[in-house]
């Protein structure tokens, strides 16, 4: 059993000074359930740097050299053709290809990678904690040990926040 | 954060987060009115005229086309041409205007991106018809076959194939990574348990978490990066299709930016038509202002005048250059039996576009309507030039011939309108039609409270 509290704002710049303030007081923070992307609100809570660029990278990269190599296997190596005396090995022919089969890689790679890691899919079913979040609401989970004077003092950092309807959960 | 005094709001309306939830969903969330029921009836009966013809097409074969032994590409590659082309907007504005950070593109980005994907979807029909044999169409994928041949990795035509494969499935990409939270807010607003449960599988559990909406930001940031140069290379590969034969006409190397802004330019205006009569019809006024609508008549007259100053380049070149079947060409195009043709576009294309040098103008809705119109109809003339303008004149006298199309072509093309706005009819009654999520991260900073000036 687990034990969480939850707190909502109606406005992003009291979730992100409140956010600021727990941090700096080394309060646990489990999750910020946002309705659009809140910017800053990754740095406050020193989440790590996404690497899906890494990922597109690499993916890209191995699609640039699968076009070029399999272009060129199959038109110098496998079948090579006489089409009125040009090169077998045709690097600005090959070029459009390479580069369109690079960034569908990448983009299959990373569209998949993020939908992976975030635990996202078709038929996903995760716990949605308040049908409020993907309209105006900013939604803090907070984590809460057996102590109540713990709730206490985050209570107070959130009042002092206009923060809404703040309480101690339990979690089965 | 600093906020131009003299720039006009985005958003009107002092609009608070759950008031544009609310604006936005409405449509959705309420009985479609008669004019939805009508124009969804329009489109699927041409939808259904083109279907026929397709299958016509299929069962008597390509001979019932008017092409001839001259003119082998008439109202079939025009119209793929012409489709790509508007498919061209979406990912311009969704990716280069992201790029750039041009906030106002968040209210059109949705819309103009379902736009492209129709309008690739339409494209694709023509070349997969005209092919004769649809159902070999398979034969364009490299795959290891008995015959033991590749597919020619030299031919522009087979770039195409991956040019529009790749942009159709990017976009579709891009298009619903960005619709995925907004699905969650149609998940938690619609009370029917059905609607509940299939907005819930689309939503692909969309929860909301800062971690998500980091690597979502870094998604869309990164897919942009990628998509822009995608747009540039897919009109340029198609644009390459002409480019690389030795037709006079098509021969040149202007076309690959030619091309690409005469997409642009043809796609903004497909914009126009849908938008002008869309946030009237949906109530979304507010979000599509007309300050949205001034900024995409700009985009319009900078790529109309690209198109203008490359047609003009092209008749300079072609006298400069000498080569008389190049000048026969151009001469021919201008003052030949195809010269209407030639006229429309000129005057559709490089002279009323001009008109949008005025203000007014520009922030009228039905001279912007009405212009976007012409736009479509000379960017369609535009393709109709280049390909049977150039081919009616073989190099033999004898071969010369005039191209018609026959009642199955038109058919076919009405029904490629039918399939686009049906396709978007549903879309508006389904999805939301403006980026939830995206617009309110920008509402304090250009909504009318923060900018207080009002025009």
């Amino acid at each position: 059993m687990k034990r969480y509290i939850s707190a909502y704002f109606t406005d992003e710049e009291n979730l992100l000074s409140a956010t600021k303030i727990l941090k700096e007081k080394n309060i646990p923070i489990l999750d910020v359930l946002t309705p659009f992307p809140v910017h800053g609100l990754d740095k406050i809570l020193e989440l790590k740097d996404s690497k899906l660029p890494t990922v597109g990278f690499i993916a890209g990269a191995i699609g640039t050299l699968f076009a070029f190599g399999f272009q060129t296997w199959a038109f110098v190596v496998d079948y090579p053709l006489f089409i009125g005396g040009k090169p077998h090995f045709a690097i600005p022919a090959f070029i459009p290809i390479t580069f369109e089969v690079t960034v569908l890689f990448a983009a299959f790679a990373m569209v998949f990678a993020f939908l992976f890691r975030s635990r996202l899919g078709f038929g996903a079913k995760n716990k949605i904690h308040d049908e409020r979040i993907t309209d105006d609401r900013f939604l803090i989970i907070i984590d809460a040990d057996e102590k109540d004077d713990h709730f206490e003092e985050v209570k107070a950092i959130l009042e002092l926040e206009a923060a809404h309807n703040i309480q101690l959960k339990e979690n089965n | 954060m600093y906020v131009s005094p003299i720039r006009e709001p985005l958003i009107k309306g002092q609009k608070t987060y759950s008031q544009i939830t609310k604006d936005i969903v409405a449509p959705i969330e309420g009985k479609p009115g008669k004019a939805w029921y009508m124009g969804l009836t329009l489109s699927l009966s041409a939808m259904f005229i083109g279907l026929a013809m397709m299958g016509y097409t299929v069962w008597q074969g390509i001979g019932s086309w008017g092409l001839n032994r001259t003119i082998g590409w008439g109202w079939g590659i025009t119209n793929f041409v012409w489709w790509v082309g508007i498919g061209h907007a979406g990912t311009f504005i969704s990716a280069i205007l992201l790029l750039f950070r041009q906030k106002w593109r968040t209210s059109i980005n949705r819309s103009a991106e379902a736009m492209t994907i129709f309008a690739i979807m339409c494209a694709g029909i023509f070349p997969l018809i005209h092919m004769g044999r649809p159902l070999l169409a398979f034969f364009v994928f490299p795959y290891p076959n008995t015959r033991g041949l590749w597919v020619n990795f030299n031919s522009p035509l087979l770039w195409d194939v991956f040019a529009i494969t790749t942009y159709l499935l990017v976009s579709l990409l891009f298009w619903y990574m960005g619709l995925i939270p907004d699905i969650g807010t149609m998940r938690d607003r619609v009370a029917s348990k059905t609607k509940k449960y299939i907005y819930g599988l689309l939503s692909f559990g969309w929860t909301g978490s800062v971690k998500h909406w980091q690597r979502h930001e870094k998604l869309s940031l990164i897919l942009a990066g990628l998509a822009a140069p995608l747009v540039l290379s897919v009109h340029s590969i198609v644009s390459s299709d002409f480019a690389t034969a030795i037709i006079p006409g098509w021969h040149t190397t202007i076309f690959p930016p030619y091309f690409v802004a005469g997409a642009i330019f043809s796609g903004f205006a497909m914009v126009l038509t849908l938008l002008v009569v869309t946030r009237k019809a949906l109530n979304l006024e507010n979000y599509i202002t007309l300050s949205h609508i001034e900024s995409m008549n700009k985009i319009i007259i900078a790529t109309g005048s690209i198109v203008g100053i490359a047609y003009l380049t092209e008749l300079f070149i072609s006298w400069y250059s000498g080569v008389e079947y190049e000048q026969y060409a151009f001469l021919n195009r201008a003052t030949g039996p195809y010269w209407w043709a030639y006229a429309i576009m000129m005057t559709c294309n490089v002279i009323s576009p001009q008109l949008l040098w005025f203000r007014k103008l520009r922030r009228n809705l039905v001279f912007t309507f009405i212009l976007s119109i012409f736009i479509n109809i000379g960017m369609w003339f535009e393709r109709f030039v280049i390909i049977v303008t150039s081919l009616h004149r073989d190099y033999l006298p004898s071969s010369w011939s005039m191209y018609k199309p026959t009642i199955v072509e038109v058919g076919i093309f009405i029904g490629t309108l039918g399939i686009f706005f049906s396709c978007f009819l549903l879309f508006i009654r389904f999805f939301p039609v403006i980026a939830i999520a995206e617009i309110k991260t920008v509402v304090k900073s250009s909504s009318e409270k923060i900018t207080k000036n009002e025009s």
